[in-house]
């Protein structure tokens, strides 16, 4: 008995736990509108399309715990790359599966040793040398992918959106990633030399922390995880489009900052990521059901960014 | 020594204006006819309200803060230009539609008609911009955050005005800004009056300096007595006026509005403020540059279909730009220690 | 002292703690119209602290009187403007991206309107004129672009500059600092002038020479008090150089104990002597405590790093064998993490001999944390509690466990006794010593005497220079303030 109330204060100390707590509310209020029909439905498509934004999110959260000014504007961008280029390597073909992932991947890898070239070589401050990279390779995905519109393997899109049930599988594969990554930022070494960089750069330089190898890692990481994005988006929405990484910019910041996680670096936890990914679509099914245009969707989804990160910033000034 | 520092810092600032004296002289090398009053009007129509965007995202700058969302605050001005600016409350979709339906009368009081309904939201959104700065200040935020997030509720409230594409300019915004001036054509001295005028407003007032001096110091400026929560606010409200001068030209010259219209210009505003010899950090930043990295973004645009690039790559050629750029400045920086 | 009129500004009493340090003990001050007064003292003596609270930086406890009216509890930086109290801080408060005229501006607000980049351009030009002829600084140069001399002289001639306001007490803290020797005698000339015409100026500085030269009345302090003031004529350097010195000289025994042999054991670390300065090498032996002395800020700190980065590396002119861990002096910029625990701030830089598999060994760390708590005694129930739950000294006694609990051969001391009550200090002295005889090597930079005399081997730097060497035996307090103090004219 005694263990129960320390159990729960540990949890509500939490700091993901209120993007859960959200989502379900959000959750809550949506059937409540449709007197509980479809609330089953609402959750498969809410794990459904909240799976993509926590891939991204990983790399994103692992970037922004760098410490100030760390962030990845070029997510997008990459996604529409790995994308075209991965469907146009499959060529639709089953057994080229393998080989369109790997392809993904490399453009992951490929465009985060880019924009670390550009941090660490140009001295260029990460936010424009992502951007300006962003720019580059949005290009490229488009000069590549322009007029075609190749289908993806069958089997490919057959496994992304694969449901045991109810519960799409490829959610199953990303909570099994988030929780691996969790693990990663917690419990090695690499994990920590991250944290401790963000709270303090030059702390952790003369601890002996390598720090140019462990920003290039989460950089490079944060790249290939928008390659892998791009390759199971493309294979779920039947193709790869040029406009498929647009909403991944903002959804992949928001993410971190709603998932308890601290947008100054050096505190942060992936388990928020979902609870946070949950939340946003929740958010967007509810006011749709409620019959609320796209002009609403867009002002709440921002409104409720602000709002979040002030009463971070609360909490912050309180402690 | 105080030569070869000399020598390095004018090229820095000469890196702007060179990059597009060789982007012209590509220009008429390889397309001559576009050197000419219409030539340039065509090329450099889009230049102004782009001006515009960049000099509000520079005043950002200036205070170490970044603006994600000028480029859908331009995309809600344009909106409110085409609607509330032109026509007053009478023009707005949702309201036309109700006296479709028959619900309102069709001649509306003229209190539903008066363009000042326009003027007054456009000045509401240049308080927000204030009152950003001072939460982003007073809470200690990243802008990037608090911007991003800002980026949605101009879009949010950018489609409530305007679902479809459509409303219309106000006439006197249109032949503005197609106005037929002697000689010179009409962007070329709208560009250099934006550039004057930013210039004397940040450059050249004495509370400009101080604007100036909370980027590069703010702590010195706080112990000589400024508000930094003044020179915040301020900033973000120039921010604001500027991005709203932007809608409104954009309008002009595309005559009706779009939510979606002006996506593009948070990327190239911030482009434009580095091409210009702008930076980062410290409140080093330079009107007149600004206005020529806008015009230099602009032209790399027409340049690249005189070379018979694809459109697909304008975006590209403005990120390479913008690297390329950032590179030659490393380099001279570097030269520079070394002596 | 100086006359008979009631001072600009005197202190009575006044007080000042930071958390457990008390930099100010009842400092009593007076500062008259008409004179110099040179204020010397050595590192951490409070000359900072008195300086700040002139200046109306922070509040005090204690009396202050301004024009004979007692405004302690409201001084602030616009009472101390207002009534022409000004003040050259040794970080430059200038906005390096504006010009020499724009940061007149923003110390004046009275220039604004039309023509105020003239009016501002000639106040400061003319000020310059006045205090170094033939400056060579134009009103439109970007600070930052100016060399650090140039800037200090045109931060200088900014205090001096009047508008509205009056100037009538300049403090000046260390302002030759980046001047050559003509520019300071400009400056010092200045400072008589300045004075005879009914200023006042309190000269921080560590050249005594200045000191004796310019002021009128001389202020010694030492622990945050004000030891010796008088007239400047009753001092040579070696009387000066003795009053900063400590009264009595204990632990005279400590002093006397015989030198270790130094070529005994292999170095563990070498810096080639800098060849310009021609000056003597660094060499630290295994087992060995070498102590880096002379004045704060004389390059011991960066001479650290060089060291740290350089090991592990082919770098040129620095040999280090075997690992090295860094002790950090400035616990916020260089040591904590602050979001963390103790333990993980002490584990951090042995996370890698703690893995099982690839995950951190969370026994193993538990264990280490246990341990360090144990041998170096920090105070607190559960070593999980955040890191700044702790004071000061705690934490600092926490980076030690994090430097002496790595493996690392060689450990870097960056004057790591900071604001560390003199408890902590013996357990922690005492530590040293026993890892020392073990075989570790100790690279401590301090600027106190007590500390130096636990080291084998004293290296003085000046100007980002050794400039005298001391074995155990010949070190006294007298060589190493010689040495820190000497001056080139």
């Amino acid at each position: 008995m005694n263990a129960e109330p320390g159990f729960i204060r540990r949890l509500v100390a939490k700091p993901w736990l209120w993007a859960y707590v959200a989502a379900a509310a959000v959750w809550l209020v949506t059937i409540l509108f449709t007197g509980g029909r479809g609330g089953g439905e609402v959750l498969t498509a809410a794990f459904t399309f909240a799976t993509f934004s926590v891939i991204v999110g990983i790399g994103q959260l692992y970037v922004v715990t760098l410490g100030p000014g760390n962030v990845d504007l070029s997510i997008p961008a990459t996604i529409t790359l790995a994308g075209a280029v991965a469907t146009k390597v499959m060529d639709t073909q089953d057994g080229l599966i393998l080989v369109g992932l790997i392809v993904a991947l490399a453009c992951g890898v490929a465009v985060g040793c880019f924009n670390y070239a550009l941090i660490i070589i140009l001295r260029i401050p990460p936010i424009i040398a992502t951007l300006s990279s962003s720019f580059l390779i949005q290009s490229t995905a488009i000069a590549y992918g322009r007029g075609i519109r190749i289908k993806p393997p069958a089997a490919l899109a057959d496994f992304t959106t694969a449901q045991v049930l109810g519960m799409p599988v490829l959610a199953l594969c990303v909570i099994a990633l988030a929780a691996v990554m969790e693990i990663v930022l917690r419990r090695t070494v690499y994990g920590r030399w991250v944290t401790a960089i963000g709270q303090n750069m030059r702390a952790a330089r003369l601890a002996g922390v390598n720090v140019g190898r462990t920003r290039f890692t989460a950089y490079v990481m944060s790249a290939v995880f928008a390659g892998l994005c791009g390759y199971l988006l493309s294979g779920f929405s039947g193709g790869s489009s040029l406009s498929m990484g647009e909403e991944y910019l903002l959804t992949s910041i928001a993410l971190v900052v709603i998932g308890g996680s601290s947008v100054a670096g050096g505190y942060s936890n992936v388990p928020g990521l979902w609870g946070a990914a949950l939340f946003l679509f929740l958010v967007v099914t509810m006011l749709n059901t409620y019959g609320f245009g796209a002009g609403l969707r867009y002002l709440s989804t921002g409104l409720i960014i602000i709002a979040v990160i002030v009463a971070a910033s609360a909490r912050k000034a309180t402690r | 020594m105080n030569g070869s520092v000399l020598s390095a810092r004018t090229l820095r600032n000469l890196l702007p204006a060179l990059s597009l004296l060789v982007l012209l002289a590509a220009i008429f090398y390889l397309q001559p006819r576009a050197i000419s009053y219409v030539g340039f009007n065509l090329m450099l129509n889009l230049a102004i309200p782009i001006a515009f965007a960049t000099i509000a995202q520079m005043c950002v700058i200036t205070v170490n803060d970044l603006d994600l969302s000028i480029g859908t605050y331009v995309g809600f001005v344009a909106c409110i230009g085409a609607t509330l600016l032109s026509g007053g409350i009478g023009a707005l979709p949702f309201i036309k539609d109700l006296q479709a339906s028959g619900a309102l009368p069709a001649t509306l009081p003229w209190i539903m008609n008066t363009p000042l309904a326009g003027v007054l939201v456009l000045l509401m959104g240049i308080g927000v911009y204030a009152l950003l700065g001072a939460l982003i200040h007073l809470r200690n935020l990243p802008s990037i955050v608090v911007t991003l997030g800002m980026s949605f509720v101009w879009l949010g409230l950018s489609v409530l005005v305007l679902p479809v594409p459509g409303g219309q300019a106000p006439g006197w915004i249109k032949s503005l800004m197609t106005l037929k001036t002697p000689f010179i054509p009409f962007p070329i001295i709208a560009a250099v009056v934006i550039a004057v005028a930013a210039h004397i407003l940040i450059m050249k007032t004495s509370y400009g300096a101080v604007l100036r001096g909370a980027g590069g110091n703010p702590k010195a400026i706080e112990r000589a007595g400024w508000s930094l929560l003044k020179v915040k606010m301020a900033m973000f409200a120039l921010a604001g006026f500027f991005g709203m001068l932007a809608g409104l030209s954009l309008v002009g010259l595309t005559t009706s509005g779009d939510a979606n219209i002006a996506l593009r210009y948070t990327l190239l505003s911030i482009a434009g403020v580095i091409l210009g010899g702008g930076e980062f950090v410290g409140g080093r930043i330079s009107p007149i540059g600004a206005v020529i990295g806008a015009a230099t973004l602009t032209l790399a645009g027409s340049f690249l279909s005189f070379m018979r690039i694809p459109p697909d790559w304008q975006i590209g050629a403005q990120g390479a730009i913008l690297i390329i750029v950032l590179a030659l400045r490393t380099l001279i920086d570097r030269a520079e220690k070394r002596r | 002292m100086a006359s008979a009129a009631t001072p600009i500004i005197s202190l009575n009493g006044v007080e000042k703690s930071f958390g457990a340090v008390r930099a100010l003990r009842g400092v009593d001050l007076a500062c008259h119209a008409g004179e110099c007064i040179g204020l010397v003292g050595h590192n951490g003596a409070g000359k900072s602290t008195l300086m700040n609270l002139l200046a109306g930086v922070f509040p005090a406890e204690g009396r202050i009187e301004v024009d004979g009216k007692d405004i302690a509890s409201r001084y602030s930086v616009a009472t101390a403007q207002a009534h022409g109290i000004r003040c050259v801080f040794q970080e430059l408060s200038l906005c390096p991206n504006l010009t020499v005229a724009e940061n007149a501006r923003i110390m004046h607000a009275s220039l604004r309107g039309f023509g105020w980049r003239k009016r501002a351009g000639k106040l400061i030009l003319d000020k310059l004129d006045e205090v170094f002829p033939g400056h060579g600084i134009s009103a439109s140069d970007i600070v930052g672009d100016l060399p650090i001399a140039r800037r200090q002289m045109v931060e200088i001639a900014r205090a001096f500059s009047v508008t509205t306001a009056p100037a009538r007490l300049v403090i000046l803290d260390e302002p030759t600092s980046s001047l050559d020797a003509h520019l300071a005698s400009q400056l010092l000339a200045y400072v008589r002038s300045f004075v005879a015409k009914g200023g006042c100026v309190v000269l921080i500085s560590h050249l005594l020479g200045e000191i004796l030269a310019a002021g009128d009345r001389v202020v010694v302090m030492k622990d945050g008090k004000v030891v010796v003031e008088r007239p400047a004529a009753d001092f040579n350097r070696t009387s000066l150089v003795a009053a900063m010195g400590s009264v009595a000289h204990d632990e005279g025994a400590n002093a006397a104990t015989a030198d270790t042999k130094r070529s005994e054991t292999e170095p563990r670390v070498r810096v080639a002597a800098d060849r310009q300065a021609g000056g003597p090498e660094l060499i630290a032996h295994q087992g060995e405590i070498v102590g880096l002395a002379g004045l704060g800020g004389q390059g011991q700190s960066e001479m650290l790093i060089r060291i740290f980065d350089a090991a592990g590396k082919n770098a040129r002119n620095v040999t280090v064998v075997g690992g090295v861990a860094l002790v950090a002096g400035d616990r916020q910029t260089d040591g904590v993490f602050p979001l963390w625990s103790i333990a993980e701030n002490i584990t951090i830089s042995s996370l890698r001999r703690m893995r099982r598999g690839p995950l951190i060994d969370g026994a193993a760390t538990e264990a280490m944390a246990e341990d360090w708590k144990q041998r170096i005694g920090i105070r607190t129930p559960d070593m999980n509690n955040p890191i700044l739950s702790l004071s000061g000294g705690n934490q600092q006694k926490a980076l030690f466990a994090r430097a002496l609990g790595s493996d690392a051969q060689t450990v870097l001391m960056d004057d790591p006794m900071r604001g560390v009550d003199i408890g902590t200090k013996q357990e922690v002295y005492g530590m040293i010593r026993a890892e020392a005889e073990a075989g570790r090597t100790f690279l401590w930079y301090t600027t106190e005497m007590d500390e130096l005399k636990h080291c084998d081997h004293v290296y003085v730097f000046r100007d980002h220079h050794i400039v005298a060497e001391l074995s155990r035996s010949e070190l006294t307090e007298e060589k190493v303030l010689h040495a820190s103090f000497a001056e080139v004219a």
